[in-house]
């Protein structure tokens, strides 16, 4: 694989990740927490209706998770790929 | 001893710390200046820019503003954190691969073209004046409030300590003070929010609590939802916004809090890519901490607000209720002279008035907490406001010396660039001091200005000139202006419409909302036909020089960062 092709492999490789975290990204926050509340807030978890508890919990967490989750997995590709710093 | 002395010694201690760290990091240069060496820890630069990032408004207003929206607050909760998961994934590792010092230098360079240089100068300037007026404020409120001075007079202090260190340490000065600055306000706001906590629902951890129970066993929640409903409010868990805005709105503030360059600036002062990346992860985990607590504050203070007022007989309410009536933060007016206080939502008939700044103001107060308390949630607002004061600040000076000084004149010498960027952050003290104690009456609308300029400029135009190797500066610059001016005029119509051009009222309700979407929501509007109109422009127009395209392909991978270098 000549360097130019590695590198476009590289990019295709993370804009893959990026679309499937921020797939996730999206599910939590417009999803859960917006779209489908009024279906979600019918689960009663604890004092917690499910759909609420994502519009003001939940979804911060799962961010926070998403983001070193993201860390995790391009620094195993840029070492992969041999562009880590 | 009393509230009033703990609060000057707790503030007088924390100003102190401040003015310490800022002596011993002062700036030497201006790479020390604008981006503090480039040397500092993923782990302090996410401290620092949850300081940065959480403002008065954050620490002070924003539970109490969840108090009373209920399900509707969230869209300040999922927006203003989910907005650093875009920060994190597709902005900040290669802004600092880039390696430049501000985000005017990167629409710039990238755009081979310094008119979009200057529109960015322009929002960029905008966008940290609006904000920095707001902070400048929140100190004096804070001051007048706790150390009984005059609101100018606290704005004056305010804007000495501010000076002080961010016309001497520059952006080196500015991170260490908002380490400690992090410190002080994340304290203040756990301790009241662990105690009221555990006094209403037996648990320590306040998120948890939330979801808890009350005395009678039954969920906090549910009781809320039960006594709101009751006085002829909506329920606390469900909301009266309609869905498209709720969207609306929170896509506007993520993609707003991605586009401040206050925020943006942070990540380019670590030493590498990756560290670029953690530290973003870093700067959300402390953010959450405070997130996910004030709407626990928010729910713990409409409660015990209701509980101990509602109902309740004038002239025989709890002490803290009648020591904040003196601030006018809680009014009480017995229109129908039965010497009961009714709170019901038809405002003919309610009778108690409560200022949503009081759900943490007097948290400690409600929870019987002890004197030093109080004094703390005091030094912690002033932290969360200077903190923010300071890095807007920057941004104000950088832009100025950086971007069009030095831009349109590349001979002067770091020695006098620096003392062009410490003048114009001293100016630029004056001018926000100045507005701290004549505020503009549009203060609080003007938020929504800035997220909606950050989410239909600068938002899209760093996201297309990262992923689209095509795009071009004639794209960029008609998309930037397709996004502002429809903004702008969006929210200019909505908000000023009867003040600037004789409208009636009625034409402005939310009736006429393009798909209902309300001016705090329009910023995402904004991007969608920024990011359209950029592409469908530079489709029709030459694709960028061979040297720009080889600059995004360098951006992309991370190897070969550095620190970030001048021209």
């Amino acid at each position: 694989m000549s360097h130019q092709e590695k590198m476009k492999a590289y990019w295709r490789k993370n804009i893959k990740i990026l679309l499937s975290l921020l797939a996730v990204w999206f599910t939590v926050s417009f999803g859960c927490g917006i779209i489908l509340v009024d279906q979600l807030n019918q689960i009663q978890i604890g004092g917690f209706k499910l759909g609420f508890w994502f519009a003001q919990q939940g979804s911060i967490y799962v961010f926070v998770i998403l983001i070193f989750v993201y860390v995790w997995l391009l620094n195993k590709l840029d070492k992969k790929f041999d562009v880590h710093e | 001893m009393d509230i009033l002395t703990w609060t000057y010694i707790l503030v007088g201690i924390s100003f102190a710390l401040y003015i310490g760290i800022a002596i011993w990091s002062r700036a030497a240069s201006t790479k020390e200046f604008y981006i503090a060496g480039g040397g500092v820890s993923p782990l302090a630069n996410g401290m620092a820019t949850g300081a940065d990032w959480m403002s008065a408004a954050s620490f002070i207003s924003m539970a109490g503003l969840i108090a009373f929206a209920g399900y509707d607050g969230s869209v300040y909760l999922m927006g203003w954190t989910g907005g650093y998961v875009l920060l994190a994934l597709l902005l900040a590792p290669y802004l600092r691969k880039f390696g430049k010092f501000t985000v005017p230098d990167f629409v710039g360079d990238r755009y081979y073209s310094n008119k979009a240089r200057v529109v960015a100068v322009i929002c960029a300037l905008f966008i940290s004046f609006t904000y920095v007026a707001g902070q400048m404020r929140g100190v004096g409120i804070v001051f007048s409030r706790y150390l009984e001075v005059d609101i100018n007079t606290g704005v004056i202090i305010g804007m000495c300590i501010v000076f002080f260190y961010a016309v001497l340490g520059g952006m080196k000065g500015i991170t260490y003070t908002q380490v400690a600055q992090y410190c002080v306000l994340i304290f203040a706001f756990m301790v009241p929010a662990i105690f009221v906590s555990m006094q209403l629902t037996d648990n320590p951890f306040p998120q948890l609590g939330l979801g808890g129970t009350v005395e009678d066993g039954t969920y906090l929640l549910d009781k809320l939802d039960g006594v709101l409903t009751e006085l002829g409010f909506t329920a606390y868990t469900s909301g009266q916004k309609p869905m498209m805005d709720l969207f609306a709105i929170t896509l506007a503030l993520m993609v707003g809090t991605a586009g401040l360059p206050h925020v943006i600036v942070r990540f380019f002062t670590v030493p590498r890519v990756k560290d670029a990346r953690l530290s973003a992860g870093y700067a959300l985990v402390f953010i959450a901490i405070l997130y996910t607590t004030a709407p626990a504050v928010a729910a713990f203070g409409i409660y015990n607000a209701i509980d101990s007022v509602a109902e309740k007989p004038v002239n025989n309410l709890p002490e803290w209720v009648e020591n904040w009536q003196q601030t006018s933060l809680i009014q009480i007016d017995d229109k129908n002279q039965d010497g009961i206080v009714q709170y019901v939502a038809d405002p003919v008939v309610n009778e108690l008035t409560i200022d949503k700044d009081i759900m943490v103001l007097a948290n400690p107060e409600i929870a019987e907490l002890p004197n030093w308390v109080v004094g703390l949630v005091a030094a912690g607002g002033m932290a969360a406001a200077l903190s923010t004061a300071a890095g807007l600040l920057l941004v104000i000076s950088t832009s100025v010396s950086r971007d069009l000084v030095k831009n349109f004149n590349p001979g002067i010498s770091d020695k006098k660039e620096l003392l062009i960027a410490r003048t114009a952050a001293a100016v630029a003290v004056i001018i926000a001091g100045y507005f701290g104690v004549h505020p503009p009456g549009f203060v609080a609308q003007v938020v929504a200005f800035a997220f909606g300029l950050a989410a239909a400029s600068f938002f899209p135009v760093i996201i297309m000139g990262i992923f689209s190797k095509r795009m071009n500066k004639e794209g960029a610059i008609a998309g930037m202006l397709t996004g502002l001016v429809f903004t702008l005029g969006y929210i200019i119509y909505f908000k000023f419409g009867t003040d600037l051009f004789g409208l009636p009222a009625e034409a402005l309700s939310s009736d006429h909302w393009l798909f209902g979407i309300s001016p705090e929501g329009i910023g995402s509007v904004g991007m969608l036909m920024n990011f359209i109109v950029s592409f469908v422009v530079a489709m029709a127009t030459p694709a960028p020089p061979a040297a720009v395209q080889e600059m995004v392909e360098d951006i992309r991978i991370p190897r070969g960062a550095g620190v970030a270098q001048e021209h």
